[in-house]
């Protein structure tokens, strides 16, 4: 239980620096910092008391013990996923920056033609 | 970047691609498969620029031929779940006999073995072009963004 | 599990950090502290797939994010809002606090999942794919869907960046 708790808190940490900071940069930080707490927790929630790694070693190895594989392979392509939209709100950063000349959002607010 | 980064890249840079080759191709033995060896892949070449400036690096690989290696991984992978059509359904594990019993199943190898799992290889190697191709496409246009970019004047400093 | 909480401490700290520096190198450095830990927090989780790839899925996002980062004057010379905005973020997040904890007490404890269809695959998957990593066997075999509709989202995602960074047809505005 104690574990949801402290990842729910990683994923406030990430809300707040969204909801409050006014740098592009400290935004996508707060982006990355709440996708790295779902994945933690969808880990969290496959894991099992003494498990094993869900790989066989051996033909006649039991399954028993093993985790969850299902939220693994479930965030395995989320965490890919996550680096390519990363990377294009970085692009889109990059090209904000490029016509405004600043990370501001207060200053890419105003129109400018 | 210093010599001694420069000497440096040029052992590992190798190992480093060969270590991705490694973790895609041993995907259904152990940790690992198309994604993180595909991220690898892209690392490598990534390294590459980062010691050797663009030009070294879009030599070894064009911008073009990133993307044209991306399509060739998005059309591998298709291609294998349609071949499943032939014999069952979509993403059919085709190298998989089943015997009129229905109690035996074989495959082209045995379990543990490196050529074993059918099509799980073959999509592995196929999603490995497709991650790395994809994201070193991407890291290519970020650089190119900077460079463009008014006040890029830092970038890409030899 | 007593490790797993340290090193969420650790990446709470370090998230702290990364969010409320005010130098943006510095705080682009603390958000891959939070990946690593993360990277080791899988390690105990006994998911070591999801270990490398978040390895090395930081180390690129660590070197693109600094290349943001990287242009000089004043980028980090923003400044934040003031004292009453503050104030009602953390309330409301204090109040989706609560409500979360009371969700929370619904699922199952942690340490013993529910295993449903996952049992199966756990049981079948050595003899109906022959792979011995059953991660890989769901993501490639029995869900292959999903990974069909991920790449998908990558190559969409790749085209997105390339069409934001394009510059042709772009002179005529000027």
């Amino acid at each position: 239980m104690t574990e949801y708790i402290l990842c729910l808190i990683l994923f406030c940490v990430g809300l707040y620096a969204i909801m409050i900071k006014r740098n592009l940069i400290k935004i996508i930080i707060g982006l990355c910092i709440m996708e790295y707490s779902v994945n933690l927790f969808f880990t969290l929630i496959g894991y099992k008391h003494g498990g094993i790694v869900p790989i066989f070693s051996s033909l006649d190895e039991t399954p028993a013990r093993m985790v969850d594989p299902i939220p693994q392979a479930l965030i395995l392509t989320a965490i890919v996923i996550g680096l390519a939209v990363t990377c294009l709100i970085v692009a889109i950063a990059l090209k904000i920056y490029e016509k405004y000349k600043t990370y501001d959002i207060r200053e890419i607010t105003r129109l400018k033609g | 970047m210093t010599l001694i980064v420069k000497t440096i890249t040029r052992y590992t840079v190798g190992l480093i691609l060969l270590f991705g080759i490694y973790i895609v191709l041993h995907g259904h033995l152990t940790p690992g498969g198309g994604f993180a060896g595909g991220v690898i892949v892209a690392l490598s070449f990534v390294h590459l620029m980062l010691a050797f400036g663009r030009e070294t690096a879009i030599k070894k690989m064009s911008e073009k031929a990133a993307g044209i290696l991306e399509g060739l991984g998005a059309i591998m992978f298709l291609l294998i779940a349609f071949m499943g059509l032939t014999t069952g359904y979509f993403f059919y594990n085709f190298f998989r006999r089943v015997d009129t019993t229905e109690t035996l199943v074989e495959y082209i190898g045995r379990p543990f073995a490196l050529f074993s799992a059918g099509i799980i290889p073959l999509c592995n190697i196929a999603i490995c072009l497709k991650v790395g191709a994809g994201l070193f496409a991407i890291f290519v246009a970020l650089t190119f963004l900077k460079m463009n970019g008014d006040a890029a004047g830092d970038g890409e400093k030899k | 599990m007593l490790q797993i909480q340290i090193l969420i401490v650790f990446m709470i700290i370090a998230a702290v950090i990364a969010v409320e520096s005010v130098d943006l190198l510095g705080a682009v450095v603390s958000v891959g502290a939070v990946g690593l830990g993360l990277s080791i927090a899988f390690l105990f989780l006994q998911a070591p797939d999801l270990a490398i790839v978040q390895l090395v899925v930081e180390i690129l996002s660590l070197i693109i994010l600094i290349r943001a980062v990287g242009i000089k004057n004043g980028a980090s010379a923003v400044r934040e809002r003031r004292f009453i905005g503050t104030s009602a973020v953390v309330i409301c997040l204090g109040i989706f606090l609560i409500f979360a904890y009371k969700s929370l007490l619904e699922i199952p404890r942690f340490g013993s999942p529910i295993i449903g269809v996952a049992g199966r695959y756990l049981m079948q998957s050595l003899k109906e794919t022959g792979a011995a990593n059953v991660v890989t066997s769901i993501i490639l075999d029995y869900r292959a869907l999903d990974t069909l509709g991920e790449a998908t989202v990558l190559f969409t995602a790749v085209i997105g960046v390339l069409a934001v960074v394009r510059k042709i047809g772009r002179k005529s505005k000027e």
